[in-house]
């Protein structure tokens, strides 16, 4: 495999971590808070779809749609019966109490599932495109295609709509967009059930590149995104696609050049140069303080 | 002003910009010692942004700051406190989980001088230092009142007990110059008399200078013994309190046309 | 007389009261537990608890001086018990036949292992704590998982030779007699376990010692002051940068002091073990047990250690028991109501102490 084919498997990965982060990032920007449990909505995700498909054998719309709902579902739940009474509580009890959340929804899908690994079927095929030299998985393409998609709704979502003007409001200053007439805490919902729906989307792309479906399955695509997400500047949506495209290539490259024991610490370790040349990350907004 | 007296602080044509936008430009102020000085001018006129370049908060984009005959060019935040200039917040900066008298005991951090083995061991030099800076601690207090708050947390005290409290804080550093941001803002006639009263005790007592930005024009023309005047970043006036009130320009700038 | 007692209160406060009760609690808990257990009369189970739960008190104490008291979210805690965890094991593997005391192995092991760790420290610390909050946070969850990444890649091999050390893949040539102290991802096996109890004990004094009497000294004070306001400390000459890292050090200290007791406890030890959850679990501790609040710390550890244990009997839900009790915690202590009603409780006792 050359340069080009480890790019492009690269922003393959990228694009599901992008997919995630994104999820980190507006949970992030709105509610100021580390959802450390996001990555095991993901691993939910997964589930659902597993069964879906094999245990139902219902087809790959309906299933994406249920995985779409049920993720939906379960983030706003979390946020209301965990997140929202801790609204004026400090940002680390908060962190603690997604923390617990995270050990909740694992546990539970043990207990529900057991921790035995399952293999997720094949969704897209094993199909590929071959231009030239240079031979494209459709996974991959997909996989791209979906992240750019995804990117640009947002993107349309959050500068076009009143809601996403409200998002944006509430990102700002939560005080004065309530005495505008916004109400934050449906702001709030909003934002975890969008992130939690493209949580659901990135955990059939996950799922059908690795195909394998376990409890913790998504701590580490968890941790790996929300690295994306600081990478690209935390709270800021173009930063989060632009963090999880780097990452994955950074990390494909790694494995494909250097090591693969050891892309996980190139990974980090590119993270930590780079923060300390852009404090808060590639396109984070710069924090002063009025003195 | 007699030229027999020393100058602390020679500022020539400071300036800064923010993104393109002067801020201020071509600031210059001497202060003598033991002198205090008002700087006022109308919202938004750049006063706190001197007080944040005088203390390194910004760094200048132009002009050149003189302390002691000293230039400070290079000087950070810290060695500007190191070098002698205290100052106060306009909203107040107290750290609000620590007591009142370890609000002022920060103060003497440069001067404590033990070493962080020595307090885990607790050896003879801790112990005399501590006993000794205490003490000092509690004087500057009962100076500024608060020596019965010595043990409360520091947020729990009233506002204008807070005020004179970083006030304290500042002088705890042992500094040549004070500059204190609006130490009026939100106190009552009453205390506003008592707080004039207090700061010139300080002059008198520690023979520091002293640069004060306030609205309170009762408190500037009462205690400055001269005043300057910002406008949109700029030096509009210079001079006595008299002369002040009577500057056709200062008085355009208060109440415009 | 009224002054004295001022200077007296404001000088060592509230400190005063919960530090001897920490010590107090300690050294009751020892004594009970090691009697308990020379007389036999503890289960092997808890026996078997007792040096890891030493180990977990002095990492979170040291974290609490690091997210309490200096207000920096360190998430990286784990990795500071790896790196004290198998040097510990690497030296006393080395000493093994110089050095026949394991007692003195085990402290002159656990010394190592701190100072590797501060070196640790220092080499992260210097250029990370330039960054503020969550991307310190995160730059902290990142170190964690380079050491585990780079532990689980290590070989180290000791014969009559000297150290042989390999990368990665594993190319130590061991002459007859020769130890494997790391083997990559399988850690350490064949490990004296040398750990004990009174040890983890005396240092969890120990350490409980260093951080009040750093705590309630200048530089105690300028921690605190640059975790209420950055900016007002450093007008009043205060060195962020260096006091921050005198609280990141100690913490990576302890973290190094308590991976070697831990590691010298068991007789093998994967570098997995001190993963993310890990460093997770020494936080929940701290925040549980309040931040800034040591006595609180120790009394979150050992319950929290225990509670798994405790909730054995609904075997499979005891996970989930552990997340919703977890989680029920952090709502109800964080309940305004209530809080309200332990401020009011607290006010109250602390106005009759006055009055007394």
């Amino acid at each position: 495999m050359g340069f080009l084919s480890y790019l492009i498997s690269g922003l393959g990965l990228g694009s599901v971590y992008a997919i995630i982060a994104l999820g980190y990032t507006m949970v992030y920007g709105i509610a100021k808070m580390l959802n450390f449990a996001h990555g095991d909505v993901i691993m939910i995700g997964a589930y659902v779809s597993f069964f879906a498909l094999n245990s139902f054998g219902l087809s790959l719309p309906v299933t994406i749609l249920l995985a779409v709902t049920v993720c939906t579902a379960l983030g706003i739940v979390i946020e209301k019966l965990a997140y929202k009474p801790l609204r004026q509580a400090s940002s680390l009890a908060v962190l603690i109490t997604a923390i617990g959340v995270s050990y909740f929804l694992q546990n539970g899908a043990q207990l529900l599932w057991s921790s035995s690994t399952k293999v997720f079927p094949s969704v897209f095929g094993n199909g590929s495109i071959t231009i030239g030299s240079l031979s494209v998985s459709i996974l991959t393409i997909i996989t791209i295609m979906t992240c750019i998609v995804v990117m640009v709704a947002l993107t349309l979502f959050i500068n076009k709509t009143k809601t996403g003007r409200a998002m944006r409001a509430c990102s700002e200053d939560k005080g004065a967009s309530t005495l505008m007439g916004i109400n934050v805490n449906s702001i709030i919902s909003i934002t975890f059930a969008i992130g939690s729906g493209l949580a659901a989307i990135a955990s059939l792309l996950l799922c059908a590149a690795y195909p394998s479906v376990f409890p913790t399955l998504g701590s580490m695509p968890g941790i790996k995104a929300f690295t994306a997400a600081v990478f690209g500047g935390i709270g800021s949506i173009p930063g989060a696609f632009l963090g999880g495209l780097l990452l994955g290539i950074i990390e494909i490259f790694a494995k494909a050049y250097i090591s693969t024991q050891l892309s996980d610490a190139i990974v980090f370790a590119v993270l930590i140069v780079v923060l300390l040349i852009k404090p808060t990350g590639l396109l984070g907004a710069k924090q002063n303080e009025k003195v | 002003m007699s030229d027999s007296k020393l100058i602390v602080l020679d500022v020539k044509d400071l300036g800064i910009d923010f993104g393109g936008l002067t801020a201020v430009n071509d600031f210059c102020l001497q202060i003598y010692e033991k002198e205090i000085v008002g700087l006022i001018g109308p919202n938004g006129a750049g006063k706190t942004t001197v007080f944040n370049m005088l203390t390194k908060v910004y760094q200048p984009s132009r002009g050149q700051i003189f302390f002691c005959g000293e230039d400070t060019a290079k000087k950070t935040v810290v060695d500007m406190n190191k070098a002698g200039i205290a100052r106060t917040f306009q909203n107040i900066r107290l750290f609000s989980k620590l007591s009142v008298l370890d609000n002022v005991m920060t103060g003497f951090h440069n001067s404590i001088t033990y070493s962080p083995v020595s307090a885990v061991l607790r050896l003879p030099s801790f112990r005399a230092q501590e006993r000794e800076f205490t003490k000092k601690a509690m004087e500057l207090l009962s100076i500024f009142g608060l020596e019965d708050q010595a043990g409360q947390m520091a947020a729990n005290l009233p506002y204008g007990a807070q005020r004179r409290l970083e006030i304290a804080r500042a002088m705890a550093t042992n500094p040549k110059l004070l500059l204190l941001d609006e130490p009026a803002a939100g106190m009552n006639p009453q205390e506003t008399e008592e707080l004039m009263d207090m700061i010139r005790l300080v002059r008198d007592h520690f023979g520091i200078a002293i640069l004060l930005i306030e609205h309170d024009m009762k408190l500037v023309m009462g205690i400055c013994e001269r005043i300057t005047v910002l406008n949109y970043g700029m030096l509009l006036a210079e001079g006595t309190p008299d002369e002040i009130q009577n500057n056709p320009a200062v008085v355009k700038a208060y109440l415009g046309e | 007389m009224e002054k004295k007692k001022n200077i007296f209160a404001a000088l060592f406060g509230e400190g005063v009261r919960n530090r001897t009760f920490s010590f107090i609690i300690v050294i009751a808990a020892y004594i009970i537990l090691e009697s308990m257990r020379r007389s036999g009369s503890l289960s092997s189970l808890f026996t078997g608890l007792l040096v890891p739960i030493c180990c977990y008190v002095i990492a979170a104490i040291g974290l609490n001086l690091n997210v309490g008291i200096s207000g920096e979210l360190n998430l990286g805690q784990a990795g500071f018990m790896s790196i004290g965890a198998f040097t510990g094991i690497s030296v006393s593997g080395c000493l093994a036949s110089s050095l026949t005391n394991p007692t003195l192995r085990l402290i002159v092991s656990i010394l190592v292992a701190m100072l590797v760790a501060v070196i640790f420290g220092l080499i992260i610390g210097v250029p990370v704590l330039k960054l503020q909050g969550d991307y310190l946070a995160i730059v902290t969850l990142a170190f964690g998982q380079i050491i585990m990444s780079l532990v689980t890649n290590m070989y180290l091999g000791f014969d009559e030779n000297g150290f042989q050390f390999s990368f990665v893949e594993n190319r130590t040539k061991l002459a007859k007699g020769g130890k494997m102290l790391l083997s990559g991802p399988m850690g350490a096996n064949g490990t004296d376990r040398i750990s004990t109890f009174t040890v983890g004990a005396v240092m969890i004094v120990l350490a409980l010692l260093v951080v009040y009497n750093i705590m309630y000294s200048k530089s105690g004070r300028a921690i605190m002051a640059a975790r209420d306001n950055r900016i007002a400390a450093e007008s009043v000459g205060i060195n962020i940068a260096r006091t921050k890292m005198l609280a990141f050090v100690i913490s990576a200290a302890m973290a190094g002091a308590a991976g070697a007791l831990y590691g010298l406890n068991y007789k093998t030890l994967v570098p997995a073990k001190f993963d993310f959850n890990t460093s997770i679990l020494i936080l929940v501790f701290v925040v549980l047990g309040g931040l800034g609040n040591m006595t609180g710390t120790i009394i979150a550890t050992v319950v929290l250690v225990l509670l798994p244990e405790l909730l054995r009997p609904i075997a499979d839900y005891r996970m989930l028991t552990y997340a919703i009790i977890l989680i029920l915690t952090m709502i109800i202590t964080n309940n305004p109501v209530v809080r309200k009603f332990f401020g009011g409780l607290k006010l109250r006792r602390d106005t009759a102490g006055r009055e007394a």
